[in-house]
């Protein structure tokens, strides 16, 4: 343990760069969530990243995450989770990034982030039942549908419809860009049930997208399976909705209150977002590192070149700051606060960082950083997202201008 | 549970809590009442009134780290922590803040820490008292970063050290009354051959060779010293002798953690400044910060600076519970001098021909931002430090 006393009278600072100097946040619980869910990951996720990548991965792996309780981390036990708290989130976030895949790490956080969270928060007790107990046991996989091929960012402007029709809501409208959405059971869907009305005019459902043979449900279809840049181990999905029907009951908190509901949803998210930018990047460097250290030019590693050297100094602080604004935001958002702006301010942060350091890390890596082979142009690839996924950082930064009144 | 909102309610970020609220808006208060409206006059005369040190004494502010034994408050380096964020956040100018803490926290501190009783009661007591006004000599024109270079000598003789030599840009080095002195005490120097004396001003061959002028913090005096065989009773080296490299290690920590803990207030500041400039300032009939390109310019900024504090914060709670706080303090001082010198800048661009203009105070934070990023250590010697803490 070092020191830096200030009332000793020889006052040393001993180096300690081995020190394990856990974050405030942290209690040993975490830690321990930390050890097991890591191991796992290395264990049966890591060694597979390649194919799934190739293959999408198997759901059965989402089926065995809940075995084990990664999916219901911070929901109660009576729903089958292990009523954690909400840094569960951040460590499991921060934990898949040893699975070397970002498309994995996304369909999952999609899942237990993004999906259970909204239907916990303003469900009945008979959707909990449907959706949350399934979804945390990773049997029913679900998706989020927002996006739509004319609107994006501007969610107010979407057009999917849900026209009541007696005890029935009647969907038509597509989605696009739907992470799980071309293998999902239900989805978390956002519609317009007053087509008139901007921001008040928006409603949440869940939606079941296969019945109980696996079949989809009249009128939906799935009208492409999309190609990527990077998350190649994710099935990305644009769904069609023709007159789906679906009843009253399925309406997910109030009607009209969808788009708030959503914009809370969002924070959680962001949140999630950012602790895996910074921990993806703990992972490249590591790699990185490893090879500066092994490969020789001019008569020594590289990583003994100043050059090289200040580049890791550079990508460490990076990360580390990005890091700490997370946790400090987390700090803030599990004490009950609703920081709007930091997670924003994090998000926006966390992903810039997450690009500048895959970029670096493979220029470090010269020739060897452009093959498949060392797996950094992949990260490269799937880190790209981070940027426009969860809000760009456009958005990001309008966001937080308005939040100073501008 | 339909609708949650951000009311805007923020708790203190740790290792701050509410027990140091009080202490913030005292500083605050008078900061904005005594130091802000004087900063202009201050830069105009390249110095404060050597006043001020005592109206800090008489307030409590110089011995806030300080045990009640020596005339301190008692407090903890929280307590300071505050202080210094506090001047740059209220108003204060980094030339302000510079002299204020090159006396009560970068001067003051080894003697605390080293200084033997007698020590203590000679320079830290009146020092607290703001009678006697410190600074710390550890540059040389012909070395800084390479602190091992120091050519400054001791000479033993007897009961006492015959010193030759030159210190430069020695923050209150014009007026200082005693100064802690880097110097080695053998002939090849070096980590193992480097003590720290106090010198005293009225000592024989103690010289300020010049005052010097400087790009910004121009409300502080900086010094050129020169000493020709000064004769230093033996009883003033502190600590050990060659045991001085120790010493500035243990100083640097403090010293970069109090320049991250300044620019995160400075920050805020001059974000505050901007954005009321922004919703003031109309052209092509709105307010500017309506525009998208500024509203995103001052959302970059905020978030460099609350990105910065994130960082900082947490270099401060490892450094207060007594951890290896290197890595953090070396990241927090890299980050958070660069992030305020783009602030300051981004801030001008903003404030157009106003920010240019002194009386704006823009311009000045500008300028006084540029010397973070090389004092207290370069971004270079942080990067160098970090990555060799990578094994490279």
């Amino acid at each position: 343990m070092a020191t830096a006393t200030t009332n000793g009278s020889s006052t040393v600072i001993k180096p300690d760069h081995e020190a394990g100097r856990k974050h405030f946040i942290f209690s040993q619980e975490h830690e321990d969530l930390r050890e097991s869910m890591q191991a796992w990951v290395q264990k049966e996720m890591w060694p597979h990243r390649n194919e799934w990548e190739d293959s999408y991965w198997p759901t059965e792996v989402m089926k065995r995450a809940g075995e084990l309780g990664f999916l219901g981390l911070c929901f109660p036990e009576e729903y089958g989770g292990q009523g954690g708290d909400y840094y569960y989130s951040l460590v499991r976030a921060e934990c898949m990034s040893y699975s070397g895949s970002g498309g994995t790490n996304m369909a999952f956080a999609v899942q237990s982030d993004m999906v259970l969270p909204p239907i916990h928060l303003l469900g009945t007790e008979e959707q909990k039942q449907r959706w949350l107990v399934p979804g945390i046991k990773g049997e029913k996989v679900g998706a989020l549908g927002i996006t739509e091929p004319g609107a994006g960012s501007d969610v107010a402007g979407i057009r999917t419809t849900a026209i009541r029709d007696g005890d029935e809501y009647v969907i038509n409208g597509s989605k696009t860009f739907i992470t799980n959405g071309p293998r999902a059971d239900f989805i978390v869907l956002v519609a317009k049930t007053d087509p008139e009305a901007r921001h008040d005019g928006i409603t949440l459902f869940v939606v079941d997208l296969r019945d109980e043979n696996g079949e989809k449900v009249p009128g939906f279809s799935v009208s492409a399976e999309l190609e990527k840049m990077g998350m190649h181990a994710s099935d990305t999905g644009e769904l069609a909705f023709e007159d789906v029907r679906v009843p009253a009951e399925n309406v997910l908190g109030e009607v009209g209150k969808g788009f708030y509901h959503i914009a809370w949803e969002l924070q959680g998210e962001r949140l999630v977002a950012a602790a895996g930018s910074h921990a993806g990047c703990e992972r490249m460097i590591e790699k990185t590192l490893e090879y500066a250290k092994e490969r020789e030019a001019f008569g020594r590693p590289i990583g003994k070149f100043q050059a090289i050297r200040h580049k890791f100094a550079e990508m460490a602080t990076k990360t580390e700051a990005a890091k700490q604004f997370t946790y400090a935001t987390a700090w803030r958002f599990a004490n009950g606060e609703y920081p709007v702006r930091e997670i924003t301010m994090a998000k926006l942060f966390a992903s810039r960082v997450g690009c500048e350091v895959a970029d670096e890390c493979i220029q470090i890596l010269g020739g060897y950083g452009y093959m498949k082979e060392y797996e950094i142009e992949r990260a490269y690839r799937d880190v790209r997202l981070n940027r426009i996924g969860a809000g760009t950082d456009e958005v990001m930064l309008d966001v937080i201008g308005r939040s100073y009144g501008l | 549970m339909s609708v949650i909102k951000d009311t805007g309610a923020r708790a203190t970020l740790p290792p701050f809590g509410e027990e140091h609220e009080e202490l913030r808006q005292t500083v605050s208060r008078f900061v904005a009442n005594e130091i802000a409206p004087n900063v202009d006059e201050w830069e105009a005369a390249r110095e404060f009134p050597r006043e001020l040190f005592g109206r800090c004494a008489e307030l409590g502010f110089l011995g806030l780290k300080f045990p009640e034994r020596y005339g301190g408050q008692g407090g903890t380096h929280l307590h300071d922590a505050i202080w210094v964020e506090e001047l740059a956040r209220s108003g204060g100018s980094g030339g302000v803040a510079a002299g204020l803490n090159a006396h009560a926290s970068i001067a003051m501190p080894p003697i605390f820490n080293f200084g033997t009783e007698e020590q203590k009661q000679r320079w830290l007591v009146p020092g607290i008292k703001g009678e006697k006004v410190g600074c710390l000599g550890i540059t040389e024109p012909g070395a800084g970063s390479d602190v091992a270079g120091i050519s400054t000598f001791a000479r033993r003789d007897g009961d006492r050290y015959i010193v030759n030599g030159a210190k430069t840009f020695i923050t209150n080095g014009v007026r200082a009354d005693f100064l802690v002195c880097a110097v080695k005490t053998t002939e090849e120097g070096g980590h193992g051959g480097i003590s720290f004396l106090v010198l005293e001003r009225e000592m024989p061959g103690y010289e300020v060779a010049a005052k010097l002028e400087k790009m910004g913090w121009h409300s502080s005096d900086t010094g050129e010293l020169s000493f020709t065989e000064v004769e230093v009773p033996a009883e003033n080296l502190l600590g050990e002798e060659n045991q001085g490299f120790r010493l500035i290690m243990a100083n640097f920590a403090w010293e970069r953690l109090l320049m991250a803990i300044g620019a995160v207030g400075a920050m805020q500041r001059l974000i505050e400044v901007t954005v009321s400039y922004a919703l003031e300032r109309h052209a092509f009939g709105r307010p500017i910060g309506k525009f998208q390109a500024i509203r995103h310019q001052v959302a970059e900024m905020a978030t460099k600076a609350e990105a910065s504090r994130a960082l900082t914060y947490n270099a401060l709670r490892v450094f207060h519970e007594g951890l290896d706080c290197i890595r953090d303090v070396t990241m927090a001082k890299l980050v958070t001098q660069r992030a305020v010198l783009e602030v300051a800048d981004q801030a001008l661009q903003i404030h157009g021909g106003y920010g240019y203009m002194r009386e704006y105070g823009i311009e000045r934070a500008v300028r006084d931002a540029r010397l973070g990023p090389i004092g207290g250590g370069t971004d270079e010697i942080m990067k160098e430090i970090l990555g060799k803490q990578m094994g490279l």
